[in-house]
């Protein structure tokens, strides 16, 4: 394989993270917190998407639809019944713990129900590669890049331009104004964990058309490494989150391919180190004004 | 019946009383200054209004309604604006997108157009740094920014909890005559204040707290030159 193909398989990998890193930093910068069952909610989208395809004979779009709402509304009741109780409680530790607990807990269901074998995986996107300049590129490859651009592009004109995106916005600086304001924030916070874990069925979907095994801790390592993800481009930013992820996938890919396989995890821990050294607030974070 | 009338609130903060069976009340097109010493009660006041804190006991009634028990972000849409302490702005947001949050519970595109103008007439400044970034401005302006914002939802009632505080004395003049003036528009005011000689000069009637109690209530003009108030709120 040349540099070229290699580059692009990143930019596709990067791009699955760029999905889930967008999840992540939405509902760090407006609920403020780490919601490290994220990952955890990949994995089920994608086994939805499985059973609905495998053992339903689903379409692949209806199915990724069904996995989507299942997602939306999982997200939405772990948000209502896990953290919601907690925001107000005297440590952000509290809410942080639960997250890990909701985390192994989504884990725990699927083991019972999908039971511990990894399931074959077929890619919902059924198109032929694609030659570029004499080099063949999974269709798969194209689709997950096109689908992180078009998420990145629709939710920052969502939260640009659109009332609930304002209020996003307005509950993201401060929650107390934003409640004078006539905001609701518990909708608000449920909107974005509505839509952080719809996107989150989608980065399932197709993470596991180009990685096609799946158990449950798949959702595991790429959800902690969106995170990277999150941070590496400034948590809190949309454009960051994506930046952080295609940079994450590259390196990731790149190191696999002229480094060594097996330490390639350990590089792109490496590089955040060195990002956050040089830049805390990572590559586009705000730095954080204290109000008069 | 009064346009605002609070009786018997009582609202703690775990064990600790804040508020201890409070009554008053704010007639329409009045300026009320509710003043007192820090942890009298008076931002506390002003939060269970506004539905950000619940009360222990007692009734809120606006409008006739009973509103002590209805959330926040339904207060605004009833007619209650708050301006907060410390202005609360919002600093990554423009002044104009600011502006916009304020109106957010309106819908009438042409009420927003027409509140716009109102509240870019009464502060010019906002309307000549629209684009800039609420976090850029002064304190001053800032001020003036969280009072249009207020004014954006067509309030009946604006509240407006310590509105000089951190202001330079030019300032403290300028946001005074602008609460006049709204006032004088047809918004009512209930105003929380420790500078007591500048509101007691623009209210008509003034309830003075004491940790958690009413002790004295009056027309603003004879409580200015009441002995007591002169000695414990005006320094003189």
């Amino acid at each position: 394989m040349s540099f070229f193909s290699y580059l692009i398989n990143g930019v596709g990998l990067g791009s699955v993270y760029a999905i889930i890193a967008l999840g992540y930093t939405m509902v760090y910068g407006i609920a403020k917190m780490l919601n490290f069952a994220h990952g955890d909610v990949i994995m089920i989208g994608a086994y939805i998407v499985f059973v609905a395809m495998t053992s339903l004979g689903i379409p692949a779009l209806p199915s990724l639809i069904v996995a989507m709402i299942f997602c939306l509304v999982l997200g939405v009741v772990i948000e209502k019944v896990a953290y919601r109780p907690l925001r107000n409680a005297a440590s952000k530790l509290a809410v942080l713990i639960t997250a890990i607990g909701v985390s192994y807990l989504l884990q725990n269901i699927a083991l019972l129900v999908f039971g511990p074998n990894p399931k074959s995986f077929s890619n919902i996107v059924k198109l032929p590669p694609v030659s570029i300049g004499g080099i063949n590129i999974s269709s798969t490859t194209l689709v997950t890049i096109a689908a992180s651009v078009v998420i990145m592009l629709v939710l920052t004109f969502f939260v640009k331009k659109t009332k609930p995106g304002q209020a996003m916005q307005a509950v993201s600086e401060d929650r107390g104004a934003a409640g004078l304001m006539g905001i609701n924030v518990n909708g608000t916070i449920s909107l974005t964990f509505a839509i952080g874990s719809a996107l989150a069925a989608v980065a399932g979907a197709l993470m596991c058309s180009s990685y096609p095994i799946l158990d449950p801790y798949t959702g595991s390592m790429p959800g902690i490494k969106a995170f990277v993800a999150a941070v590496f481009g400034g948590i809190g930013s949309i454009p960051g989150a994506m930046i952080g992820g295609i940079l994450l996938g590259i390196i990731e890919n790149l190191s696999k391919a002229y480094i060594s396989s097996q330490i390639a995890d350990a590089i792109v821990f490496a590089v955040l180190i060195i990002v956050l050294l040089v830049r805390p607030a990572g590559l586009f974070g705000k730095n954080v004004q204290e109000k008069v | 019946m009064a346009m605002l009338e609070v009786e018997n609130l009582e609202v703690n903060y775990g064990v600790i009383k804040a508020l201890k069976g409070i009554s008053f009340t704010v007639e329409e097109g009045e300026i009320i200054a509710l003043i007192g010493a820090n942890g009298a009660g008076k931002t506390t006041t002003l939060h269970t209004i506004s539905g950000l804190l619940s009360p222990h006991a007692g009734s809120i009634r606006f409008m006739d309604k009973e509103i002590s028990r209805v959330p926040s972000h339904k207060i605004v849409g009833m007619g209650i604006a708050q301006v907060p302490e410390g202005r609360r702005i919002f600093a990554n947001l423009s002044v104009y997108n600011n502006l916009r949050m304020g109106a957010y519970t309106r819908k009438d595109k042409e009420e927003f157009e027409r509140n716009l103008e109102t509240v870019y007439a009464s502060f010019p400044i906002l309307k000549e740094r629209r684009e800039q970034m609420g976090g850029t401005l002064s304190g001053g302006e800032q001020q003036m920014l969280a009072m249009g914002r207020a004014l954006m939802s067509s309030p009946r009632l604006m509240i407006m909890d310590e509105p000089s505080m951190g202001l330079s004395p030019i300032y403290v003049n300028e946001i005074f005559a602008i609460i006049k003036k709204v006032n004088e528009q047809g918004v009512t005011v209930l105003l929380v204040e420790q500078n007591a000689k500048k509101a007691l000069s623009i209210a008509d009637r003034a309830y003075v707290l004491e940790t958690g109690n009413i002790v004295l209530t009056g027309k603003a003009s004879d409580l200015l030159e009441d002995e007591r108030i002169k000695k414990a709120y005006l320094g003189e």
